[in-house]
């Protein structure tokens, strides 16, 4: 530490400059290096955003009360199995309506990779669900079969988290009879 | 809208990682060869510029557009980015193109980069599935191989395509690529290797797919005037077109057929269209843009087609969403022969996506670099003198002009352009 005048006193030449004598504290944070040329590092970024449901909150609590809840539309009739606001083929406002909780599959696939987040989940089966009139689809996880076992257009019936993670997969569908 | 000419196109090659060069210098680079390659153009006459990149998650840079701007010295001139997941280097090809055709400006440079390697295959994965509904889709596994590999299996469902016939388009385009000194892959392989290569999502293995890659791509377009004043050989844009479809592939209708000016209605009878088997966005760009080139019939009136083959599957899809066969045909199409080199409409002679790689805001340019150079008739020029991919004109009465197309595809046919291109030898 750079050393103090006298209180209150003054030296012939003034007060004496401080800087060349401050440096900033070092620390023991270092930086994860993968190589130095070119120099590549490791940079970290993490984030929690503040996410609403916004208009498709109820999709999210019925599924809490075993309940699949899709969208009507108030103008055309036309019927969306994944929730929407407004009406892809009119433009009018929606209203929700319950879906039957047995659906055939439509499509599948098994994944045995995918994004870093469902790694760990690997192997898993996707299936896009189609209800007896209703007009579009919803996705889903299928569990219960394999790829060798699965078949478009096989049946299958919803079943749902006993707790809640609120996330479209507290529920997913299963096999309605053995495959 | 005025004449609108593409008079130089570069690019890097492209590449799993280039950790010796940002995203700056690659989209500079791919600029010093379009540069290099029309020298009577100087940057005072370039008015301005469109930048396409995708992720702002990949480049963890904001505003990065600017950067390789100013990178290239073309700042302070208008600048723009624009975005449409793996459509968005069409999106700026044709963005460029507005530009030009409405009279605004004169000259434009469409640049397009992509810096995928900063994260690891599985994170970049995830990053792309954020390009699906974050509320229903993403959470429940999301992952773009799986989308598609949906997609392909209802296709196989409702009209017969094979896993072999996808193999075929991955052993074609591959193929295609060996005499591509810019593709990235230079396999010569069977159907049987690719069925082999691991399995990602049933039925796509991993080479049923393309690679996240880093890399640049530039194409300038011009008016006709500037055209004629500095290069030899332009390439007219002929006609753009672009669709969209609803994001959710579950709230794809199904219902009929939008129907290309050679279709018959009768051909399509009881076929629930697109549902999730093609692309109805797609179809719309087509029909869109042929009608502005007054195409009547693709298949005699385009030489070639440089099409988004993220996937094998996606590709087969394509070739129906085109025109270049009746939907439901596109196994057998390639099982046929007709998209390859020496059949009925070469379909990515460069090798595309699979074989070239797809740093996504670079793709669609890539592709425009690969068409203005068959339409020029330069592939060997700018191939180290291999000019094998070289397309040739057909021999069709009343046409006096070689043309090709280039389709840029966003996720499960969200955002698709489509451009025709035409020689002006």
């Amino acid at each position: 530490m750079a050393k103090k005048n006298p209180a209150g006193k003054r030296s012939a030449q003034g007060p004496k400059p401080a800087y060349g004598k401050v440096r900033l504290a070092e620390t023991d944070i270092g930086t994860t290096v993968f190589r130095t040329d070119p120099l590549i590092v490791k940079d970290h970024y993490e984030i929690d955003y503040i996410h609403s449901y916004a208009e498709d909150s109820r999709f999210f609590r019925d599924l809490t009360e075993g309940k699949l809840s899709g969208s009507e539309c108030t103008g055309c009739g036309y019927r969306f199995a994944t929730p929407r606001a407004y009406c892809m083929e009119c433009g009018a406002a929606t209203r929700w309506m319950e879906l039957p909780l047995e659906g055939r599959v439509h499509t599948w696939t098994t994944c045995y990779f995918g994004s870093e987040a469902f790694l760990k989940e690997t192997p898993f089966n996707l299936a896009l669900i189609e209800f007896e009139g209703v007009n579009t689809l919803l996705l889903t996880r299928l569990i219960g079969a394999t790829e060798k076992e699965i078949r478009v257009g096989m049946t299958v019936k919803a079943k749902f988290r006993r707790l809640a993670q609120f996330k479209p997969t507290d529920v997913y569908f299963v096999p309605a009879e053995k495959p | 809208m005025r004449p609108v000419y593409m008079i130089s196109g570069g690019i890097t090659k492209f590449t799993k990682a280039e950790p010796r060069k940002s995203f700056r210098v690659m989209v500079k680079e791919a600029f010093d060869y379009a540069m290099r390659d029309c020298p009577k153009l100087t940057r005072e006459r370039i008015d301005g510029t469109v930048v396409s990149y995708f992720s702002d998650h990949f480049t963890r840079q904001l505003k990065a557009g600017v950067m390789a701007v100013d990178m290239c010295g073309l700042v302070p001139k208008p600048t723009i980015r624009v975005e449409g997941g793996g459509a968005t280097g069409g999106l700026c090809f044709q963005e460029a193109w507005r530009h030009v055709a409405s009279g605004w400006l004169d000259c434009v440079v469409a640049m397009g980069f992509e810096t995928m390697s900063h994260v690891n295959t599985w994170k970049g994965n995830e990053f792309i599935a954020l390009a699906s509904d974050t509320n229903f889709d993403y959470p429940v596994g999301g992952f773009y191989t799986g989308y598609y590999a949906m997609m392909v299996v209802r296709h196989m469902h409702e009209f017969g395509t094979t896993v072999e016939q996808l193999a075929q388009v991955s052993v074609k385009n591959h193929r295609n690529a060996l005499h591509n000194r810019w593709a990235q892959h230079h396999y010569d392989l069977t159907i049987e290797d690719v069925r082999r290569s691991p399995m990602v999502a049933y039925p796509l293995t991993m080479l049923d797919i393309c690679t996240m890659s880093d890399g640049a791509a530039v194409a300038i377009l011009a008016s006709e005037e500037v055209a004629e004043q500095v290069c030899a050989n332009p390439v007219r844009v002929l006609g753009v077109g672009m669709g969209s479809d609803a994001m959710r592939m579950a709230d794809r209708p199904h219902g009929e057929v939008i129907l290309l000016k050679h279709e018959d209605p009768k051909w399509y009878k009881g076929l629930k269209y697109p549902g999730v088997h093609s692309f109805r966005a797609g179809r719309m760009a087509c029909k869109m843009a042929y009608e502005k080139a007054r195409i009547e019939d693709p298949r005699e009136d385009l030489d070639f087609v440089e099409l988004h083959d993220a996937y094998t599957s996606s590709e087969i899809q394509t070739y129906e969403d085109m025109g270049l066969c009746k939907y439901g045909d596109g196994g057998k199409f390639i099982e046929q022969g007709h998209p390859e080199l020496t059949g009925m409409i070469p379909v990515n002679p460069s090798g595309g996506l699979i074989a070239c790689g797809h740093p996504v805001g670079a793709t669609g340019l890539m592709q425009a670099v690969f068409a203005f150079w068959q339409l020029q008739g330069t592939i060997a020029k700018h191939n180290e003198g291999d000019g094998y991919i070289q397309v040739k004109q057909k021999k069709s009465p009343g046409r006096r002009r070689m043309r090709g197309a280039i389709h840029s595809h966003a996720g499960t046919g969200t955002y698709v352009t489509v451009s025709i291109l035409e020689s002006t030898r």
